[in-house]
């Protein structure tokens, strides 16, 4: 078996709230593939986006281990940090929050470019118009505020923008659970296309389990902050073993529909 | 024929300027009394304008043509006495530093003739009923001190208060994650059996919709493009716009998008 690109142990993470210890992160392990997503998921609080937080080094663990790409990540400063980040990248539910609402389209996906020294300033128009089309959208939006266009191609564009510095791993946090029905199904096609033509993993956050499901190699299931449950995702989810497994599973609305259409 | 609580005829809504409520066009819709009927769409659909139209709460900067008719007859129902209205974000409609027990009695005592002892055992008999775990202490918490779910089952409680005759959730679940919205849901489902209350469930999720409605009307750009039984439109939908929300609905019975591949486990 090939080499993990992403390896986890003993990921501790407390929160001090009003006198009570939370366990974010209680000794958590996990390895990532190439090319392979891993889903999280549980309900809330049970510390799937602090996870996926700490792995991105946005909030830092109490104790634990990263190794990504084969490099101590949570040992890593400075120039080789940021070096290491364009390999890791990641995808929020809102990308009105995750990014500045009022800058152009083009000037989100210049600062990863110019910030990463990954083309030169006049090479950058092309490879922006480049990048929106790799994720279906029109070169011309480029000039148009994030304010201006819709929640699905915002997050086309908060896609655009994470593939930019050509990374391995890509962090999605609920980054499909805003999306209208009709708009996530070609989100999520965009993603698989993607994993496939360039071999990006994805450690894909979700409190979904029919998206998880269909989307994910691999699922681990969370309760207040522990591993309660893993595997291979329809496996899982088919047939869940823990409580809180069967709890959500159970819990998903039904649509028993007679006559299945053709999906195609 | 128990006859309509609401009829609307011929609704529409615009706004003078671009405003972040989608308008409405020409609707035609009764709502019976103690039906539970689900208003599906997606953003912009004006599902949410709808409901709001209803109960009143339209901004001033809507126009309104058209009639909505409460129990047949002219006078507009009455906020919190006769619709009661429960939104996605308990924590914006409970008052922060206020207690949860008397933002409950103060519904009650608005629109009932209740002394302050008689509020505040109703206030408590409807923590009761909406299993809130320990309904005495609950009486005198803040809302910051309760989680999501407790939050929204206040917001419940204060909304029926008054003993409604049409409740209306907007979106009430949508920020709950599936296991509590699971409880909610089944919540909403028994009190507005126990009162006779009739239901007006706004939702993007037409799965969840499914679960309790026993009519399904489909919102799209402002129009309503299907409205029939909950089986009706689940099993023969009508409009194709109808059928592709249901194909893009990824339930646990849906084809995996992803071959299978000899990835090991952990």
């Amino acid at each position: 078996m090939s080499e993990p690109l992403l390896a986890v142990s003993g990921l501790i993470k407390r929160f001090r709230r009003s006198g009570t210890t939370v366990t974010a992160s209680d000794e958590i392990s996990l390895s990532i593939s190439p090319g392979e997503t891993l889903a999280l998921a549980g309900p809330s609080g049970s510390g799937k986006s602090t996870i996926a937080r700490l792995i991105l080094r946005l909030i830092e663990p109490d104790a634990g281990r990263v190794d990504f790409e084969g490099e101590n990540f949570l040992a890593l400063r400075g120039s080789a940090l940021r070096a290491r980040r364009a390999r890791l990248q990641m995808v929020f539910q809102d990308p009105l929050a995750a990014l500045n609402p009022r800058a152009t389209v083009a000037r989100v996906l210049d600062d990863p470019l110019r910030i990463h020294a990954l083309a030169s300033r006049s090479e950058r128009p092309e490879r922006i118009a480049a990048l929106l089309k790799r994720v279906g959208l029109s070169p011309d939006l480029a000039g148009r505020h994030l304010h201006e266009i819709s929640g699905g191609q915002r997050q086309r564009v908060a896609i655009a923008r994470a593939i930019a510095t050509r990374p391995s791993l890509i962090v999605l946090d609920e980054a499909v659970s805003a999306l209208d029905v009709s708009v996530r199904g070609q989100i999520l096609e965009l993603l698989l296309d993607l994993q496939r033509a360039e071999r990006i993993a994805y450690l894909f956050v979700s409190h979904d389990l029919g998206v998880v499901r269909a989307f994910a190699h691999r699922v681990i299931l969370l309760e207040d902050g522990r591993i309660a449950e893993q595997g291979d995702a329809r496996a899982v989810i088919d047939n869940p073993q823990s409580t809180i497994g069967k709890a959500l599973v159970a819990a998903v609305p039904r649509l028993a529909r007679t006559t299945i259409q053709d999906r195609s | 024929m128990t006859g309509s609580l609401v009829s609307i005829r011929n609704l529409s809504v615009s706004y003078r300027r671009d405003a972040s409520l989608p308008s409405l066009g020409n609707i035609d819709l009764d709502i019976a009394v103690g039906e539970r009927l689900a208003i599906i769409g997606e953003s912009g659909s004006g599902k949410s304008t709808l409901a709001l139209a209803i109960a009143g709460l339209l901004p001033s900067t809507a126009t309104v043509k058209g009639t909505i008719l409460w129990s047949g007859q002219p006078q507009l129902p009455l906020g919190g006495r006769d619709i009661g209205f429960v939104f996605q974000d308990a924590s914006a409609s409970l008052d922060p530093v206020m207690a949860v027990g008397r933002q409950i009695t103060e519904v009650a005592r608005t629109h009932l003739d209740l002394s302050r002892a008689q509020a505040e055992s109703r206030a408590l008999d409807l923590l009761r009923r909406v299993r809130l775990p320990d309904p005495d202490t609950a009486l005198h918490a803040y809302p910051h001190q309760l989680s999501g779910g407790q939050r929204q089952r206040v917001a419940i409680a204060a909304a029926i208060a008054a003993g409604p005759r049409l409740l209306i959730a907007d979106e009430a679940t949508s920020a709950l994650d599936t296991i509590v919205q699971a409880d909610i849901v089944a919540l909403i489902k028994q009190l507005v059996a126990e009162d006779g209350m009739a239901l007006l469930f706004v939702s993007h999720d037409i799965a969840l919709a499914a679960e309790l409605a026993d009519r399904i009307a489909v919102f799209r750009r402002g129009e309503m493009v299907e409205l029939g039984s909950t089986d009706a439109v689940i099993q023969v939908p009508q409009h194709a716009y109808t059928k592709k929300l249901l194909d893009a609905h990824i339930g646990l019975d849906a084809a995996p998008m992803i071959a299978p591949t000899g990835h090991g486990h952990v």
